[in-house]
């Protein structure tokens, strides 16, 4: 139905995909240098934050360089950092280790990142940014040599779910523009079809993600001290698992606490989402959670591959900043000043020539690749284990990442093991809500209007009732942080069931399923979780 | 003929409400607002009345703060022709809302207001009824279809017995219900062009209009919590248990 459809066509010189840190940074620059400049962002989330989730501890470095007197009007959430502690957890103690000098926080901030992104907005669109919040850029729009992207094709709404025209139908538009500026976040819908047709990631290592789940609490009054941040190894996960907590004390009784879990983990049977409400129900962490409320909750995957993961940053008409990229920090847990200054960076160039070319070299003779240089070596070292990796991180950081060598990753889809040769968790009973992932669905107030086409693709159900069932027993059921995928019995025959209007937007399915034959597609925009605060 | 549409700024319907801590109404800080469902249909159906031919001029009215704007800005790049803001920081009672909205009919001379039937927030649903009360000029509440023909209109109304059809004179008030229209998606060619079009303000000394307040607010609390299940192993469990409550 698209071919004979008549589309609007919108002309910018520059158009954003995603208002993110990455995005709002890169309009907002573009306007402070250029102000002629037509500059367009689109949000896929109902308003600009809603479907952004970090932390988020952040280096305010980018901030500071955008608006040096941001911290006379802050965002929302803003509680200066007072004190870092480290943790080891077994099952039943928590041992305090030395902080890592990357957890040092010492003049950063704890925000919640969607509602900076919210301050971010309205700053940009005081600067003469056009922001377009409830927009989904759903595919690329290149020229009639295919070379060269020219712009994007906003989704079309109204669509039912066997993909027929419904009343109101409305075809999306036509957005053209000199350069497109990719900043879709971690595993970017559109950024992941651009790498692939346009093989940035030739010679690169693998991508390696890992699946960050986070609740925003209002406790009872006295318990929080505003501007500690706590981490965590360990427990609930085994020592070959990567991941970690975090617990960020804010104000006004509210803490931010979630739990990432390496998505190179190897048991099928694991369980993200339980792994994180084990660790709330420690006997050392769930007294401060007795007796509070969810505020909001929500899950979104971090790319954790690093320098040696970067794809190229450039294509003809379009280029690559942020998490779209890949620039994350891991042992700082930061890639919201990446995001930034990559945003700011590219905005400089494009303030004065809209082209692409140049980008990628300029970016990696900046002193964020060398910042990213220095710790690429830290995440792979975990391969071998908890161990093995912190004792490896630690001869990183003394020689400053300069050994000669640089480690590989495995891709996360093939990491995992035959279900017959792994054990079933076995948790213990726990009792702070959210009961389950349902449960916990509903704090991400996520709405996608049901007769609409499922934007989970799955290429081929038959290996899920196959293939998958028997080497794997369906990862998907369980590394999903929505409960989207089922397996559902009906006379004794077993079919996959997509409750895709529980979809979070964390893309972790994406990444993780074995076969790669789940494709996340934007739905129709507005659709997705409405974060509060995450 | 000029159609007045009001519209109210209120948390989005998909967002867990919160009472706040100290039990002085909700949480509104950092939440998700939106455009009042009944008020989106209702703007619908006006565009609709215009495209049909029977309406020359749309215009969207809201009292609130400045972030209202915001609402107002959806109408018009849904279509509306015109915005009316009415600063106003805080809460606002029914009867209060009725006493601007005469007052910018007076000056409008619309030939038909509409509402929602109720806003979703405090639920009065009383707002269009007072309105027409003292503006003077019949009312036709939760409308589920409405034709105009001439100088009447005839509105469906959704009642408690099933549907009730009457005409009504215009000028008139009609409050809109659920059933009444989808509301469109907005296009976003028209985001761009909403920032240009009109928006007049006025305060409400610029009305005439005072406002006190008749209904105070005693005290906000959330619905009790769902104490949790538990599964009985047998029938007669579940009879003994039931009889144990005094519910069999
Ligand atoms: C659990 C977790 C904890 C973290 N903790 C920290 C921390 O403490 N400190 C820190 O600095 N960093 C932290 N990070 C990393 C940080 O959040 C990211 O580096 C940062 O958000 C990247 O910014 P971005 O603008 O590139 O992408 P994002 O913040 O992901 O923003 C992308 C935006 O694009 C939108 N979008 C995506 N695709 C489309 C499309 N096709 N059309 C329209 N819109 C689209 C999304 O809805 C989103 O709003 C954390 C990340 C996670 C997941
Ligand atoms: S369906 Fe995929 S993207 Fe959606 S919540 Fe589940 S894992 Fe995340």
């Amino acid at each position: 139905m698209t071919e004979a459809i008549e589309r609007d066509v919108m002309e910018f010189d520059v158009v954003i995909v995603g208002a993110g840190p990455a995005g709002l940074a890169c309009a907002i620059r573009c306007k402070q240098q250029n102000p002629e400049l037509m500059v367009c962002v689109l949000e896929k989330g109902s308003e600009v934050g809603a479907q952004v989730l970090s932390g988020a501890v952040i280096e305010p470095s980018g901030l500071d360089l955008l608006f040096p007197d941001w911290r006379d009007d802050p965002p929302a959430i803003c509680v200066p950092a007072v004190k870092d502690e480290f943790s080891l957890l077994t099952a039943k103690w928590k041992l305090r280790l030395f902080t890592p000098p990357q957890m040092n926080n010492h003049g950063n901030y704890i925000v919640s990142l969607g509602g900076l992104c919210a301050w971010l907005a309205s700053r940009a669109e005081d600067l003469g940014v056009e922001i377009y919040p409830g927009f989904a850029a759903a595919e690329v729009l290149l020229d009639e040599s295919g070379e060269r992207v020219i712009g994007i094709r906003t989704g079309d709404m109204g669509v039912d779910a066997a993909g027929l025209p419904k009343d109101g139908y409305t075809p999306g538009i036509d957005i053209h523009a000199r350069v497109t500026v990719l900043a879709e976040g971690c595993r970017g819908s559109l950024s992941k079809q651009l790498i692939s047709r346009f093989k940035l990631d030739e010679g690169c290592e693998p991508q390696t993600y890992g699946i960050g789940i986070k609740e925003l609490w209002q406790l009872p009054e006295g318990r929080v001290t505003p501007g500690l941040i706590q981490h965590s190894v360990g427990w609930p996960l085994d020592s070959r698992t990567y991941g970690g907590s975090f617990l960020y004390h804010l104000d006004q009784d509210r803490v931010a606490v979630g739990f990432v879990t390496g998505l190179d983990y190897s048991n099928p049977y694991l369980e993200p989402y339980e792994v994180f409400q084990q660790f709330k129900n420690h006997p050392k962490i769930k007294p401060l959670f007795e007796g509070g409320e969810i505020i909001s909750s929500g899950a979104r995957a971090i790319v954790e591959g690093g320098l040696q993961s970067l794809p190229k940053l450039e294509l003809p008409g379009a280029l690559l900043i942020g998490d779209s990229a890949g620039m994350v920090n891991v042992p700082k847990i930061k890639g919201t000043h990446m995001a930034m200054h990559a945003g700011i960076m590219a905005a400089d160039r494009l303030a004065t020539s809209q082209e692409s070319t140049g980008w990628d070299a300029a970016w990696r003779s900046s002193p964020w690749a060398d910042e990213l240089k220095q710790v690429r070596n830290i995440r792979p070292g975990f391969r071998r284990g908890l161990w093995l990796g912190l004792v490896n991180a630690g001869i990183e950081t003394i020689t400053f990442g300069r050994l000669p060598w640089t480690l590989g990753h495995h891709a996360d889809h093939s990491s995992l093991k035959l279900a017959a040769e792994s054990d079933r968790p076995e948790w213990p009973k726990r009792d702070l809500p959210p009961r389950d992932r349902l449960a916990g669905v509903y704090f991400a107030a996520t709405e996608h209007d049901e007769n609409q086409p499922v934007h989970l693709q799955v290429s081929d159900t038959d290996i899920c009732i196959t293939r998958c069932r028997e080497e794997y027993g369906n990862p998907c059921t369980r590394f999903c942080p929505a409960n989207v995928y089922e397996m559902v019995e009906e006379q004794g025959a077993h079919r996959l069931q997509i409750n895709s209007g529980n979809c979070v937007h964390c893309k972790t399915c994406d990444i993780k399923d074995p076969y790669q034959i789940i494709n996340w597609v934007t739905p129709e925009g507005g659709s997705g979780p409405n974060y509060q605060g995450l | 003929m000029k159609v007045l549409v009001c519209v109210k700024r209120v948390v989005d319907y998909n967002v867990r409400i919160r009472v706040k801590p100290d039990g002085g109404g909700v949480v509104t800080d950092g939440v998700k607002m939106a455009m009042n469902p009944f008020d989106e249909i209702a703007v619908e159906e006006a565009l609709r009345m215009r495209e049909a031919g029977h309406v020359s001029e749309v215009v969207a009215v809201t009292i609130g703060d400045k972030k209202s704007q915001e609402q107002l800005r959806t109408a018009l790049a849904m279509g509306a022709d015109r915005a009316i803001w009415v600063e106003h920081e805080e809460a606002i009672q029914p009867l209060g809302v009725a006493r601007v909205l005469k007052a910018l009919a007076e000056r409008e001379q619309p030939g038909l207001v509409l509402l929602g039937k109720q806003a979703i927030d405090d639920d009065c649903g009383q707002t269009a009824q007072m309105l027409a009360a003292l503006w003077q000029r019949p009312q036709a509440t939760y409308a589920s279809e409405v034709v105009i023909s001439g100088e009447t209109v005839r509105v469906t109304r959704e009642v408690d017995a099933g549907l009730e059809v009457i005409d009504v004179d215009l000028p008139a008030v009609i409050s809109t219900d659920l059933r009444l229209n989808e509301p469109r998606y907005v296009k976003l060619p028209d985001i761009m062009k909403a920032k240009r079009k009109p928006m007049d303000s006025y305060t409400l000394p610029d009305l005439g209009v005072e406002l006190p307040p008749l209904v105070e607010r005693l005290e906000t609390t959330p619905p009790p919590a769902r104490t949790g299940g538990f599964k009985v192993e047998s029938v007669e469990e579940l009879v003994a248990t039931l009889k144990e409550k005094g519910l069999v």
